[in-house]
C-alpha cells in the first residue's frame, strides 16, 4: 500500500500510514500531482527514529485524502520536487527551514520565515532576484506598507514602469504559532483562542478548522443546532471580508463611492457577528464539542431581515460598481492569471475559481453544514483582477442564500457536547473554506494523547507565487489593485 | 447616472452623528465587572482557565492589558463573580490603569484611566498624523483600526489621520506581539518620527505580548527605549475604543 485513504476530518492511526522509502514518496507524490490530485499539506515531524516526512494530497473529485510519509535523517538530502511540482515550491522550503532535509535542486530555496536582514543567520540566504541592464530599477516596499497592513517585503524588478518580476519575503510577522499549540496543555482555551488569532480575519475558518480536528480525535459528536450556527458564522465571516475587499478594491482605483458604500455594507455584517457572540469577528464563538452563543428567537428574525436588505443594497452598490467604466478599465486584463498556472500553483480559494479552477473545500471535502448543504462550485475564466473582484460578490451572493436557508435549519437543540481527550497515535486533517480558501489543519498525537505536531496552513500559502506572477509584465502602479484582489495572509503565512 | 443617484439615496447617511454617545449591542463583551463577593472560596476556575493569564486571585483582579475578551471566564464562572458589559472605552495612559478590581465601575475606571495633558492637546488637538506599524499583529486590530476611517465612524473628522510615512507623523500606533523579526523595521520607523512623540499600543498582543509571549519569538525591547503613551485593550479593540481613547487622550469634546 502507497497511500492511507481517508476523509476530510477521518481519523487514522499513525501506525497505518504507509511509510515509504524517500525515493518512493517522491515517485508517489509525483504521480500522483500529474494524475490531477492537488497538495494539501507536506510536513515534517520529528520523531525519535528520524524526520518523519508527510505529504498529504487531495482527490477532490472524489472527495478523498491520500496520506503517506517517508523517514529523512539529520542532514539527509533529496532531489526537490519543485521542479517538477512548482505547487510544492514554497512547501519543500518550509520543510527545509524547520529540518535541514535539503532538497537539491530546489530553484529558490530562500528561507521562508528566518531570513530576515539584521537578526537571522540565514539573510546570507535570502540573496534577493536579481536583474541587470541599464534601463533596469529595482523598488523595495515594506516590511511597513503605506496603509494599515500587514508586514511584508516586496522587491520589484522593472524597466521603466513595467514589473519584469516580484520577490516577496516573508518572516516579519513570525510568531511561533506552531510551536504555541504544543504548549499550555493545562489551558484548553488558550488553543482556541491560539488558532482564532492564526489570522485574525479568519477566526472562524482557522478556529474551526482547529475545533473540528480535535472534536475528530476525540470522536465528539457536534450536534445540528451548534453545526448551524458554525456555518452561518463562516459564511457572515466570507461575506463581510468579500464586502471589505470589494470597498478596498474600489479603493485602490480611487472610486470613492464604492469605497463608502461597500465599507458600509460590511460593517452591518460584523455587527451581525457581534450581535451573535460579542465580537465583531466572531471570536469567542467556537468551542470544542459546539459554541458558545445561541441563535434563536429575535436574532434570528434580526438576521434574516438584516441580511436580506443587505442583499437588496449589495445588488444595487454592485450594479453601479460594475458598471463603472474606469473602474473597470483598471480591473479588466490586469494581473491575468490562467488556468493552467492556477493548477500547477496548486491555487485555491476565490482566486483560483476567478481563473477557472473549480477547487472549494465546502463543495470537494465537506464538513460540517456543509455534509448536509451542498455547495455549488462558481467559477469565472478570466483570471484577472475584474475576475478575482466579480467571484466575491458571486460568493456573497451565495453566502447569503446560504445563511438563509441555515436559518431555517436550526433545531433549537443543545450548543455544546461535553469533549473527550484525543486518541493516542493518530492523525486527523481537518480542511475548511475560509474565505481565502483552502485552511488544512494536521494533528498528530502522541503515545499519550497529547498533540505531538500541529501543522497549520494558510490558503495564502498556495497563492503567493500566483500574486508575483500576476503582476509580471503590469505596470507598478496596478500592483496595488492586484494585490487587493488576492488579498493574503502575511500572520497566516508567517505563523 | 440615476442607478449611482438611487445608491446614493439607499445608503443615506451611515456616519455615527455623536461618537461620544454611541453605544453598542448589549452582547459586546467590553468593560469587565468584578464583584468578589459572589466568588465561591476556594474556587478559581476563571484564573485557571484563561488563556491570557488576565486574571489574579485574592484580591480578584483583570489586566485588561492581557484580557482577549474570549468570555470564557464570564462563562465558566455562573455566579456572574465575573461579567464583561458592552462598556467600550477601556483606553488608558498608564499600564497599572488597566488591571480592574473588584467592585470598580466603568466611570470610576474612565475617570482615573486617562490623563490628558496640556501639552498634548495644545501639540496634536488640532492635528494628529499617526503612523501605524504592525509588528505581529494577526490583522484583527490592524482591520479595526482601517474601519476607524471608513464612513461609520470617520476619525477624520478630528483631524486624526493614518499617514503613509512616519516621517509625515506625530507618533506611532503598534499593534502585534512585536515580533523579532519586526524589531529592527519598528525602531527605524520611531527613529524616523520627528520629536515630539507619541507611542499608542493597541491591542492585547502590543500591550503585553497577549497569547505569544512565551513563544519566543517576541522581541520587545523596543518598549525599554520608547515609552507607550497610551495603552488601548481589546482583541480587536473596537473602533470606539480606539477613537475614545484618543479624544480623551487629546482633551478633546470631553462627554
Amino acid at each position: 500500500m502507497k497511500w492511507a485513504e481517508l476523509r476530510n476530518l477521518q481519523t487514522v492511526q499513525l501506525a497505518a500510514i504507509p511509510r515509504l522509502s524517500p525515493d518512493a514518496l517522491q515517485q508517489q507524490t509525483l504521480s500522483g500531482l500529474a494524475a490531477g490530485r492537488r497538495v494539501v499539506q507536506f510536513f515534517g515531524d520529528r520523531t525519535a527514529e528520524g524526520i518523519l516526512l508527510y505529504v498529504v494530497l487531495a482527490d477532490d473529485e472524489h472527495s478523498r485524502l491520500y496520506v503517506s510519509s517517508a523517514i529523512f535523517q539529520d542532514n539527509d538530502k533529496y532531489p526537490a520536487l519543485t521542479t517538477d511540482a512548482p505547487a510544492l515550491h514554497l512547501f519543500e522550503r518550509e520543510f527545509y527551514e524547520q529540518f535541514g532535509i535539503e532538497p537539491l535542486g530546489h530553484p529558490w530555496l530562500k528561507p521562508v520565515r528566518h531570513g530576515i536582514a539584521g537578526i537571522s543567520p540565514l539573510e546570507a540566504a535570502y540573496n534577493f532576484f536579481h536583474m541587470d541592464g541599464a534601463q533596469v530599477h529595482e523598488v523595495g516596499v515594506g516590511p511597513i506598507h503605506a496603509g494599515i497592513i500587514e508586514p511584508g517585503h516586496f522587491r520589484f524588478s522593472c524597466q521603466g514602469e513595467e514589473i519584469y518580476h516580484l520577490e516577496i519575503e516573508h518572516g516579519f510577522q513570525h510568531r511561533g504559532v506552531e510551536e504555541l499549540f504544543l504548549r499550555h496543555r493545562a489551558r484548553p482555551v488558550y488553543r482556541q483562542c491560539l488558532a482564532e488569532s492564526i489570522a485574525g480575519d479568519s477566526v472562524i475558518g482557522h478556529g474551526g478548522a482547529y475545533v473540528r480536528a480535535m472534536e475528530a480525535l476525540g470522536n465528539v459528536n457536534v450536534g445540528r443546532q451548534a453545526i448551524v450556527i458554525r456555518t452561518i458564522a463562516q459564511e457572515l465571516e466570507r461575506t463581510a471580508i468579500h464586502l471589505g475587499d470589494l470597498s478596498a478594491l474600489a479603493n485602490d482605483v480611487a472610486y470613492l463611492t464604492g469605497n463608502a458604500v461597500f465599507g458600509a455594507l460590511r460593517t452591518k455584517v460584523i455587527n451581525t457577528t457581534l450581535a451573535l457572540c460579542g465580537n465583531r469577528f466572531g471570536r469567542g464563538l467556537l468551542a470544542l464539542g459546539g459554541v458558545n452563543y445561541n441563535i434563536s428567537g429575535k436574532l434570528r428574525d434580526n438576521i434574516r431581515t438584516t441580511l436580506a436588505q443587505l442583499e437588496d443594497d449589495t445588488d444595487l452598490a454592485a450594479e453601479v460598481l460594475f458598471a463603472s467604466a474606469s473602474l473597470l478599465a483598471r480591473f479588466e486584463k490586469t494581473g491575468v492569471v490562467t488556468k493552467e498556472t492556477a493548477r500547477r500553483l496548486g491555487m485555491v480559494g476565490p482566486a483560483a475559481r476567478a481563473s477557472g479552477l473549480a477547487v472549494d473545500v465546502r463543495s470537494d471535502h465537506p464538513y460540517g453544514g456543509f455534509s448536509y448543504f451542498p455547495v455549488h462550485k462558481m467559477t469565472l475564466t478570466s483570471g484577472d483582477v475584474f475576475a478575482r473582484a466579480y467571484i466575491r460578490y458571486v460568493e456573497i451572493k451565495q453566502s447569503l442564500r446560504i445563511i438563509q436557508e441555515q436559518l431555517n435549519a436550526l433545531n433549537g437543540g443543545e450548543l455544546k457536547r461535553p469533549g473527550a481527550a484525543p486518541a493516542a497515535g493518530m492523525m486527523v486533517v481537518s480542511l475548511a473554506e475560509g474565505w481565502r480558501g483552502e485552511i488544512a489543519h494536521v494533528a498528530l498525537t502522541g503515545q499519550d494523547g497529547q498533540l505531538r505536531r500541529y501543522k497549520i496552513k494558510d490558503p495564502s500559502f498556495h497563492n503567493w507565487m500566483a500574486l508575483a506572477l500576476a503582476v509580471r509584465k503590469n505596470g507598478i502602479s496596478d500592483f496595488p489593485v492586484c494585490n487587493k484582489s488576492f488579498n493574503l495572509s502575511y500572520c497566516g503565512t508567517d505563523l | 447616472m440615476f442607478e449611482l443617484l438611487r445608491l446614493r439615496i439607499r445608503h443615506n447617511r451611515p456616519v455615527i452623528k455623536d461618537l461620544r454617545r454611541a453605544g453598542l449591542h448589549p452582547s459586546f463583551r467590553g468593560f469587565p465587572l468584578l464583584a468578589s463577593e459572589k466568588c465561591t472560596a476556594g474556587c478559581s476556575s476563571c484564573a485557571d482557565l484563561c488563556p491570557a493569564g488576565a486574571i489574579a486571585l485574592a484580591p480578584l483582579r483583570l489586566d485588561l492589558g492581557k484580557c482577549t475578551f474570549c468570555g470564557e471566564c464570564e462563562r465558566a464562572c455562573g455566579k456572574e463573580a465575573l461579567r464583561f458589559s458592552p462598556g467600550y472605552r477601556l483606553g488608558a495612559t498608564s499600564r497599572a490603569a488597566l488591571i480592574i478590581t473588584a467592585g470598580q465601575t466603568e466611570a470610576a475606571f474612565q475617570e482615573q484611566a486617562i490623563e490628558a495633558r496640556k501639552e498634548i492637546c495644545r501639540l496634536f488637538g488640532r492635528s494628529l498624523k499617526l503612523r501605524q506599524v504592525s509588528a505581529g499583529g494577526c490583522n484583527g486590530c490592524e482591520m479595526e483600526l482601517a474601519a476607524c476611517g471608513n464612513v461609520n465612524f470617520d476619525l477624520g473628522r478630528f483631524g486624526i489621520d493614518f499617514v503613509a510615512s512616519p516621517r509625515h507623523a506625530d507618533g506611532l500606533v503598534i499593534t502585534g506581539p512585536l515580533t523579532r523579526n519586526m524589531a529592527p523595521a519598528l525602531a527605524d520607523a520611531y527613529r524616523s518620527v520627528s520629536e515630539p512623540k507619541i507611542v499608542i499600543a493597541v491591542g492585547a498582543c502590543a500591550i503585553s505580548g497577549g497569547l505569544f509571549t512565551d513563544g519566543g519569538e517576541l522581541d520587545r525591547s523596543f518598549l525599554a527605549s520608547a515609552a507607550v503613551d497610551l495603552h488601548v485593550p481589546g482583541c480587536p479593540p473596537h473602533p470606539l475604543t480606539f477613537i475614545h481613547a484618543l479624544l480623551d487622550f487629546l482633551g478633546l469634546e470631553k462627554s
